[in-house]
């Protein structure tokens, strides 16, 4: 399949200068679909057609599990007069991630008009956006984004005179990988620490405030006014067919010019690496890539001739398309080294709650610090495979498969620099 | 040490807490708010932050001591969070990390002896595209770092100054314009 990516303009984040500003993402059509939604309510634009529109669109959640968002948008339950939320994740905390930063800095009001749509197709009246702490400057942009917002009525009580309300918090997270996953985003939105809930009862059935709660990605959120604007058949049509729309890559590691690019769905990996991110630097060869974020499979260089970023694509290679968060790296690249930082990392961030990850981690941090200081016994590394098996699927949230993944497939595919590594040990020779 | 709010400022706080349905949601940004005035959360502002929030001290220490930004001590007057994770660490994170401490003659976790300079080594702060970078108290980011780059944000700190912020556009856009 080949995706006409040379003549594609961003629409998610179009180069339109001080877009980031009201006025001109209004002069450039901005809270265009809001006022169509709004001004059709009792017509063509009522809270289901809303839903089924996204739905029909095929937008697929961009911040890992890439779940269909207008269905995720139908499970919430008819209203009964309480309260009810959405909250938006912003955490962007996957190792390899930084997409929703260039929203915030330079597109917060699609994000927020996308918001308010939502919040109106599933009768919300106030939305949490939570960012990662980490994001203070990115805050201070969606703050005040909000505030200009509720300023031109947009936000607030009866908008633009529908006689519609929706309010918008900006919550700021304080570091914790965790709080990406969506239980644990709404314990920390609650203000405790971020443990993932038990599922079920699902967010739609019992969320914020034993609430009825639908949580999108940022990313996912601002898609929504293009779908109305346009139509979900327009939709449908940008990128890979099951997985359509535009995507914002994060392209990082040894390429001449990573950074944030906008595409339609489906583009090669050869594409993105050599003719959007100018290849790989020094002339170097390239020897693996993560293709969406820490915890999705590695893929070696091998694997990769005609794999398309989507995730029919990219699960027949034998990964996951995550958050689109490319990782690429050259031929100089120590992957026993780069494995132990990625457990490092999946470690550290455990919140602690079940036993299979709070150990798991540890202990694969540990033997991979072993080998990786030229430690390590052979026996090592089925061992390492041997945890991953008693940590997947065996704990509240995926975290724990998160960690397990890049240690099973990073020695599954690169074996032999394992074994290189733990032969000639002194362990190995005694 | 005890610590208290003004009057002011305790408004402030109640207008957080409007923001939510329930006063403990504002457990986290009352956290923000003390460090943001005291440089850090240690168990006695955590008393305080209890206090003004109605919330047992027991709640509040265990979602400060949860998060990894609330300073549970006092710290340098800057902090600098060298990222060392995934991106950083295949683009030179350690050696800059190493740097700054070679440098600041401490290692990651510590203080230099005159309060100014904290340094630890964090996880990914979301700017793998930039690597290797750091991040100063909290706050602003400093990408594409080299040992020179490094050597400026010292000698700006020591005269008081924090680095501007930097705005990365898409790539793409920059060959549209060209």
């Amino acid at each position: 399949m080949s995706i006409d990516w040379k003549s594609y303009k961003p629409l998610l984040i179009p180069q339109i200068k001080g877009l980031q500003n009201l006025d001109v993402y209004e002069q450039h059509g901005g809270y265009g679909a809001l006022k169509k939604v709004l001004a059709e309510k009792s017509g063509a634009w009522t809270t289901d057609n809303v839903i089924n529109e996204v739905k029909n669109s095929g937008l697929r959640g961009r911040g890992g599990a890439g779940f269909n968002t207008g269905l995720k948008w139908s499970f919430m339950p008819k209203p009964d007069g309480g309260p009810r939320y959405i909250a938006a994740n912003g955490d962007e905390s996957e190792p390899g991630t930084f997409k929703d930063r260039q929203i915030f800095e330079y597109n917060p009001h699609l994000f927020i008009e996308g918001s308010i749509i939502a919040a109106y197709a599933m009768s919300v009246e106030t939305v949490y956006v939570y960012i990662r702490g980490e994001y203070r400057s990115w805050i201070n942009f969606m703050r005040k984004a909000v505030d200009d917002a509720y300023k031109k009525g947009y936000l607030g009580k009866n908008i633009l005179g529908s006689g519609i309300n929706v309010d918008m918090v900006v919550h700021s997270g304080a570091g914790a990988y965790i709080c990406g996953e969506e239980s644990s985003l709404m314990e920390s939105l609650e203000g405790k620490r971020g443990y993932p809930r038990i599922k079920p009862p699902f967010p739609a059935q019992r969320g914020l405030w034993g609430r009825p709660t639908t949580i999108n990605n940022i990313e996912s959120l601002a898609n929504v006014p293009l779908i109305i604007n346009n139509g979900a058949d327009w939709y449908k049509n940008i990128g890979a067919p099951t997985h359509p729309g535009p995507i914002l890559y994060g392209i990082s590691g040894h390429v001449n010019k990573p950074g944030v690019y906008e595409y339609p769905s489906g583009m090669l990996i050869t594409d993105l690496i050599y003719n959007v991110a100018g290849g790989i630097r020094n002339g170097k060869k390239l020897k693996a890539l993560i293709p969406g974020g820490s915890s999705t499979p590695i893929l070696r260089a091998d694997q990769i001739d005609g794999i398309g970023m989507d995730s029919d694509s990219l699960r027949t290679a034998g990964s996951m398309l995550g958050t689109a968060g490319m990782v690429i790296m050259d031929e100089d690249t120590d992957i026993v080294d780069v494995l132990w930082r990625i457990s490092h990392f999946y470690h550290h961030e455990s919140c602690g709650q079940c036993t299979p990850c709070r150990e798991g981690t540890g202990w694969l941090e540990k033997i991979l610090h072993k080998i990786n200081h030229g430690d390590g016994e052979m026996r090592d590394l089925d061992l390492l495979l041997d945890l991953c098996t008693q940590m997947e699927g065996r704990t509240v949230c995926a975290l724990a498969d998160a960690a397990a993944w890049p240690v099973r497939y990073t020695i599954t595919r690169f074996r032999d620099e394992f074994e290189a590594r733990c032969k000639n040990t002194v362990y190995a020779l005694s | 040490m005890e610590y208290t709010f003004t009057k002011e400022e305790r408004d402030s706080i109640e207008a957080i807490c409007a923001k939510y349905p329930e006063r403990m949601a504002a457990t986290l940004p009352i956290l923000w708010f003390a460090q943001d005035k005291f440089g850090h959360v240690d168990p006695d502002v955590q008393k305080l932050v209890a206090e003004v929030l109605g919330m047992p001290e027991a709640h509040v220490h265990g979602v400060a001591s949860f998060y990894t930004q609330y300073y549970k001590k006092p710290m340098g007057k800057y902090v600098l969070d060298v990222c060392t994770c995934l991106s950083c660490h295949i683009s030179g994170g350690y050696d800059m990390l190493h740097h700054l401490e070679n440098k600041l003659g401490i290692k990651e976790g510590e203080t230099t002896p005159d309060g100014m300079f904290s340094i630890q080594s964090v996880e990914c702060l979301g700017a793998c595209g930039y690597a290797p970078m750091m991040q100063i108290t909290n706050d602003v980011f400093v990408n594409h770092l080299t040992p020179e780059k490094c050597d400026k944000v010292i000698d700006s700190l020591r005269a008081g100054k924090l680095p501007e912020f930097e705005a990365i556009t898409m790539p793409q856009h920059d060959k549209e314009v060209s």
